[in-house]
């Protein structure tokens, strides 16, 4: 086949496009040049960003003797994730941009252009299992349950699996970077991202309070009713959160606060303990869960731990009732489904969660 | 493997190889006072008095620099200096939107950082500076101006600009100019002596040169600070250690590429054409940016710059190196991210326009098979391409 490698520049990626092309397959790898220069007088004449990142995805593709190229999406990004992640905020949710990525730009933009460029697939080193059956694509969660990524590939649809390959999943990372280190590639030892990628500093409030600006408004406890806070905008919290309240009148009960909902529309954040945080079921849509009713595990945050739950879709909503009450869930994640099965656990899809309820 | 990259770098030609093998096995600092040392200056300086020759300028015009970029920098910066230090007023640079940008990123800096003026020279369609625009910015505050700064061809869609007309324009102010003549050397006859510029930026790898070589012309008189100091080796202007090998090749390649150039360039315009003629005919739809191919003098001779509207240019190219083609999408940067080139822009062109072009460019080892690569090449390319373009612009959005 022939095949296009995404390559971040990280080691995952690098080993990825080795294995791919050990497998046989001519591999061409490609960068991704996804944020933007701030805009200065010469805009338009050059977008250099994450060069360090450019030059280690140039230079792994160098030892694997892979032609390579960068594509800018830059534009794309900032549209479909950068905007989307800031706009969900704006709504009250908590989003997840790693997923909207993968959805909207590496099994969208960048399968699409592939596939048109005569390419089969496109390759990436995420962690996790992926088998194309007659059935439809199959995926699973990464040996390396530590590192798996199964979680931010899910919404995916099958026709976008169908065209992706993870050479990766049945390696641990440790292996990945032995593996990286035996072929003499100089990322082997590069430490794994962990920020959001736009968000260099890691602040996301700051970030957020930069695009979004002051919007105050007041913290409700839900037990009094009454006004225990205020805040500089509502977007900068999260449901669960506890820590960075500035809380000026301390709860009746004496019991510590946590958010329990944020309304975009008053710029209003409400708290209250911890029980109240507990949810029965939760709405998702869309969804690429769409098959009966199914009794799974769910996760509802990328390292999230799953629980035992009972699944169902209709009328283009997935609708999910946990067994036990699951605690501190945002709109805006994505719900996961996984089946428990010997050869590892199956995703069996998942969904953006829209509502929750039953505390 | 065709090779259609010439206006990036071009071969380096067997002249230039023996000059500096010769000079590489041979020891000697040309500053150096002893035998060792005075065989290096004479090699320096027969490379200085062949370089000027063939330039039509006088050995004592030619400062050494280590390139293009840095003879650019020299003289935006040096000269910018010179003028501003003895003149406080003079702050203006005058510069196009379609240089390169060791000129246009050094005049930036220059008004980020030391204080000067911008002011844009307009362009016409086809990319030519207009003699009447520098006139006009001129005659607005001449005596606010520092320099003016204008290639003598562009490096993208190549067109030759009128410089003779503009250093006379500038003349008649007391002002300074400087071309940048990296794309004209070796295509185009050059004069720096007629051209009527006070300062010319030549680089060697672009006929056939090392790497690493080039010079900066500077009338005697014209002032232009040092960018290094040092050693004062060339006319205290430049200091550094002088690179008696490169010199040496540089000026091999230079004698060659400027005795050739007639010819060379006779040869390399019906490749152009038959080039052009070849694309059009399996793209009807292509367009040439730039001034047209059969005006005499309108353009460098080796340079074919296309759009093929409904592609875009980094897919396009990619397809062609797949087959073994090797061109340009003009502007890119260390990324290796094609942007919409800051020339087409310049010259109004819209962004979707700009991102659907490729540089073809010709030069002394080019061949007709080369061409017809191309030709064969270039159809199911841009068919392919199209469909990868129609998709990245129009990709249906899902929630």
């Amino acid at each position: 086949m022939r095949v296009l490698a995404a390559m971040s520049g990280g080691v995952d990626s690098a080993v990825a496009a080795a294995r791919a092309r050990d497998a046989g397959h001519e591999v061409v790898g490609v960068h991704l040049a996804l944020s933007r220069q701030p805009a200065t007088a010469r805009e338009g004449a050059r977008g250099c960003c994450t060069l360090d990142d450019a030059r280690d995805a140039r230079r792994a593709a160098d030892v694997l003797e892979i032609p390579f190229y960068v594509w800018d999406l830059a534009e794309r990004f900032a549209e479909d994730v950068i905007d989307d992640f800031a706009d969900s905020y704006a709504r009250g949710q908590t989003p997840n941009p790693c997923l909207r990525c993968n959805e909207r730009i590496k099994f969208a933009a960048v399968l699409e252009r592939a596939l048109a460029l005569d390419f089969d697939a496109v390759v990436t080193g995420h962690h996790a299992r992926l088998t194309q059956t007659a059935a439809g694509p199959v995926l699973r969660r990464s040996v390396d349950l530590a590192k798996d990524q199964s979680y931010v590939l899910a919404t995916l649809r099958p026709e976008q699996l169908a065209g992706a390959i993870f050479p990766l999943g049945d390696s641990t990372k440790a292996q990945v970077r032995a593996e990286a280190a035996e072929r003499g590639l100089g990322v082997a030892d590069k430490p794994d991202s962990t920020d959001i990628c736009f968000v260099p500093s890691g602040n996301t409030a700051k970030w957020l309070h930069e695009r979004l600006g002051s919007k105050p408004g007041p913290v409700v406890d839900v037990v009094s009713g009454g006004v225990i806070g205020g805040h500089d905008g509502a977007y900068a919290f999260t449901v669960g959160q506890r820590r960075g309240l500035a809380l000026t009148t301390p709860a009746v009960d004496g019991r510590p606060r946590y958010v329990l909902g944020i309304d975009p529309v008053t710029s209003t954040v409400t708290v209250g303990p911890a029980d109240r945080l507990d949810i029965r079921y939760l709405q998702a849509s869309p969804s690429t869960y769409t098959g009966p009713p199914i009794e799974c595990q769910a996760q509802v945050r990328a390292h999230g731990t799953p629980v035992a739950a009972k699944a169902g879709y209709a009328a283009g909503r997935l609708t999910v009732e946990f067994d036990a009450p699951l605690r501190g869930v945002s709109r805006g994640q994505a719900v996961v489904l996984y089946a428990p099965e010997v050869e590892g656990d199956r995703v069996l899809g998942g969904g953006w969660i829209s509502e929750t309820g039953g505390s | 493997m065709a090779y259609l990259d010439h206006a990036a770098t071009t071969p380096v030609h067997p002249a230039a190889i023996a000059a500096v093998m010769d000079a590489l096995a041979t020891v000697g600092n040309a500053s150096s006072l002893h035998a060792s040392g005075r065989r290096a200056r004479r090699t320096v300086e027969e490379s200085r008095e062949t370089i000027a020759a063939a330039l039509d300028a006088r050995p004592s015009e030619v400062i050494f620099t280590s390139g293009g970029t840095e003879s650019d920098n020299l003289a935006l910066k040096g000269m910018f200096w010179a003028r501003h230090s003895a003149d406080p007023r003079r702050r203006r640079v005058l510069v196009s939107g379609i240089e390169h940008h060791a000129v246009l990123d050094a005049a930036y800096w220059l008004a980020a950082e030391q204080g000067a003026a911008l002011v844009w020279l307009p362009v016409d369609a086809a990319g030519r500076v207009q003699p009447a625009g520098l006139y006009e910015a001129l005659a607005a505050d001449p005596d606010s101006t520092a320099l003016v700064s204008v290639m003598w061809a562009n490096n993208e869609v190549g067109t030759v600009q009128p410089i003779a007309e503009l250093a006379e324009v500038a003349r008649g102010f007391g002002v300074p100019l400087h071309t940048d003549a990296v794309q004209a050397v070796g295509s185009l006859p050059v004069s720096f002596a007629e051209s009527g510029a006070d300062a010319m930026t030549v680089t060697g790898h672009k006929f056939g040169g090392p790497y690493g070589t080039g010079a900066l012309l500077l009338k005697r008189g014209v002032a232009c600070t040092p960018l290094t100091h040092g050693g004062g080796q060339e006319r205290e202007v430049r200091s550094g250690t002088l690179d008696v090998p490169g010199v040496a090749g540089f000026a091999a390649a230079c004698r060659v590429a400027v005795d050739e150039q007639p010819i060379r360039a006779a040869r390399v315009a019906v490749l152009r054409d038959e080039l052009l003629a070849g694309v059009r005919e399996r793209v009807p739809e292509v367009v040439l940016n730039g001034a047209p191919a059969d005006a005499p003098g309108a353009r460098l001779p080796g340079n074919a710059h296309l759009s093929f509207p409904g592609s875009e240019g980094d897919s396009l190219l990619m397809l062609l190196d797949a087959r073994g083609v090797e061109c340009s999408t003009g502007s890119a940067c260390s990324a290796g991210i094609a942007r919409p080139s800051h020339v087409l822009l310049a010259m109004n062109a819209d962004a979707e326009h700009a991102r659907s072009s490729l540089r073809f460019s010709l030069g002394h080892t080019s061949t007709r098979d080369d061409v017809d690569a191309l030709i064969a090449a270039i159809g199911p390319s841009v068919e392919r391409s199209r469909r990868a373009g129609a998709l990245s612009g129009a990709l249906p959005r899902r929630s």
